[in-house]
């Protein structure tokens, strides 16, 4: 499956300057890891060392937040896009 | 030349700001319109000279009364050029609510009188709307629950700052209509509070704007640290034993927790730290149920209650209210919506403040944490009101009794009267 990932400006050096990337897998850890593979310096802002979403960034897929579904299992569909804000904003 | 752009033209450059450390991984970051590190993705905050000259209780005493009588623990290294004279709301003593709650003296502090806009929200806004100014940026605005909306439209208005302010579709009437108002670019998105805030966040990003809660935040947030600063003068430089505080986002709990540190570190007041307890409604209680499981992981909750102003299913600093609440000895308490709306009205009848839902809740968790034990008989109990109730007169429909309607008739004002 192919998606867009979009990740904040804070972490855009970390990724060439870019901001709207395409990604693929199966699910939003496998996009995530497919981003990580290819930008390895982000990997540390995206996934904590248990490999389960960094608690500083939130994932949304289609404008949900992933925590309401399945986290990083949950499946991704062609065309579907994950936005990443950082967590500390708000309230 | 319209009145805004001609306020415009005349802005004057706000002082320089100080830099900002992140709370996680200490990396220091040069003043910029940046909330989360960009090391690690942590909160920025405010770092303070530590050899910076502090004032005595006398020199504070002798300043306007405002907030910025505290600058030296605000962010600007200079004097304030907008948004002078919000702050230093009343500290109110309620003997009625000491004996319901089991306690020596419980008092309110009441930013349901704040300036200009009728609650704590113009404290935040007042710093962030000076580092705005101070870092150039001209366009502000934010992701509100309705206070913050209201803050923002007024304080920019008055700055003359153009504003794009960010609610949910449904707020409460009253908090849309004292928003719009003002003249800001106001938008109601369908969504949540949580759904307006992840979309302000990309906001920030494309467009460069000084969103006051988002890219501001750091700034922002030490603006809440002059309510603890107020208490403690107000006392007569003294803190209290226990603080009851409403929790929406849970930055208001944590800066109360470091303004007092703050004011105890500078000499200005002696003794133990006060217990710090966090009041939510039920229907969206993330941070009471964080203190509670004691795990550290935040669960977020999808809000559903009338506190709409407290209704974030997602807090940003949960996790260090949390942190805040244990570490001063206190503990958390979430509240049903028939409960919160009998605490508006407690509130009413034994203090004569008409607060808000958010007001309600920390009443109602009051007088449920005295139930359970936590309060003891020497203690002097704050409860911070942060709203007003005229924004939110929605949540009374029902609850109050019915109102005669008479002709201009003496006699029918005597069948009213039980003793006539």
């Amino acid at each position: 499956m192919s998606v867009q990932i979009r990740i904040p400006g804070v972490l855009a050096p970390l990724t060439g300057g870019q901001t709207a990337l395409q990604a693929s897998g199966a699910t939003v850890g496998e996009v995530v890891a497919d981003l990580a593979g290819r930008f390895p310096r982000i990997a540390g802002k995206l996934r904590d060392a248990r490999g389960e979403p960094y608690p500083y960034v939130v994932f949304y897929l289609n404008d949900d937040d992933i925590r309401f579904h399945s986290g990083f299992q949950t499946a991704v569909k062609d065309g579907d896009e994950i936005v990443v804000v950082p967590a500390i904003a708000g309230g | 030349m319209s009145p805004s752009s001609a306020a415009r033209a005349v802005l004057p450059a706000g002082p320089a700001l100080v830099p900002q450390t992140c709370r996680l991984c200490g990396a220091v970051s040069e003043p910029a319109p940046v909330a989360v590190c960009a090391e690690c993705l942590g909160p920025l905050e405010p770092t303070y000279e530590k050899s910076r000259r502090l004032p005595t209780r006398q020199e504070i005493a002798r300043r306007a009364p405002s907030l910025w009588r505290y600058r030296e623990w605000l962010p600007l290294l200079g004097e304030p050029t907008v948004s002078l004279d919000s702050g230093f709301t009343p500290l109110v003593e309620v003997p009625v609510l000491a004996r319901k709650l089991g306690v020596a003296r419980a008092f309110v502090k009441n930013d349901a009188v704040s300036h200009p806009t009728l609650s704590f929200k113009d404290r935040v806004v007042a710093t962030a709307l000076n580092a705005a100014v101070a870092l150039g940026v001209r366009t502000v605005g934010c992701a509100s629950t309705g206070n913050l909306a209201n803050a923002v439209a007024a304080q920019a208005a008055r700055a003359g700052l153009s504003s794009w302010i960010f609610i949910p579709h449904d707020l409460e009437l009253g908090k849309v209509v004292g928003t719009a108002v003002y003249g800001p670019n106001l938008v109601r998105v369908r969504g949540t509070y949580d759904d307006v805030n992840r979309l302000c966040a990309q906001v920030a990003d494309r467009f460069g704007w000084g969103l006051v809660n988002i890219n501001l935040r750091g700034y922002y947030g030490e603006g809440s640290k002059t309510m603890a600063f107020e208490i403690a003068e107000q006392l007569g430089w003294r803190l209290p034993s226990a603080v009851v505080v409403p929790m929406a986002g849970g930055s208001l709990l944590t800066k109360l927790h470091k303004g007092f540190a703050e004011f105890a570190s500078a000499g200005l007041v002696e003794g133990p730290a006060p217990r710090l307890y966090g009041a939510q409604a039920s229907g969206c209680a993330p941070i009471v149920d964080l203190v509670r499981r004691g795990d550290g992981v935040l669960r977020p909750v999808v809000p559903d209650t009338i506190a709409r102003s407290i209704a974030i299913g997602n807090p940003a600093d949960g996790r260090f209210a949390s942190a805040a609440i244990r570490a001063s000895g206190g503990w958390a308490q979430a509240v049903a919506d028939p409960h919160l709306v009998e605490g508006i009205r407690t509130l009413a009848r034994d203090a004569g403040i008409f607060t808000e839902t958010a007001g309600g809740t920390t009443v109602a968790a009051a007088l449920q944490l005295a139930r359970g034990g936590h309060f003891r008989p020497d203690d002097e109990v704050v409860l911070c009101i942060t709203g007003n109730g005229l924004k939110t007169v929605e949540a009374l429909q029902g609850a109050l009794p019915e109102t005669p309607v008479i002709a201009p008739r003496l006699a029918e004002v005597a069948a009213l009267v039980p003793s006539a």
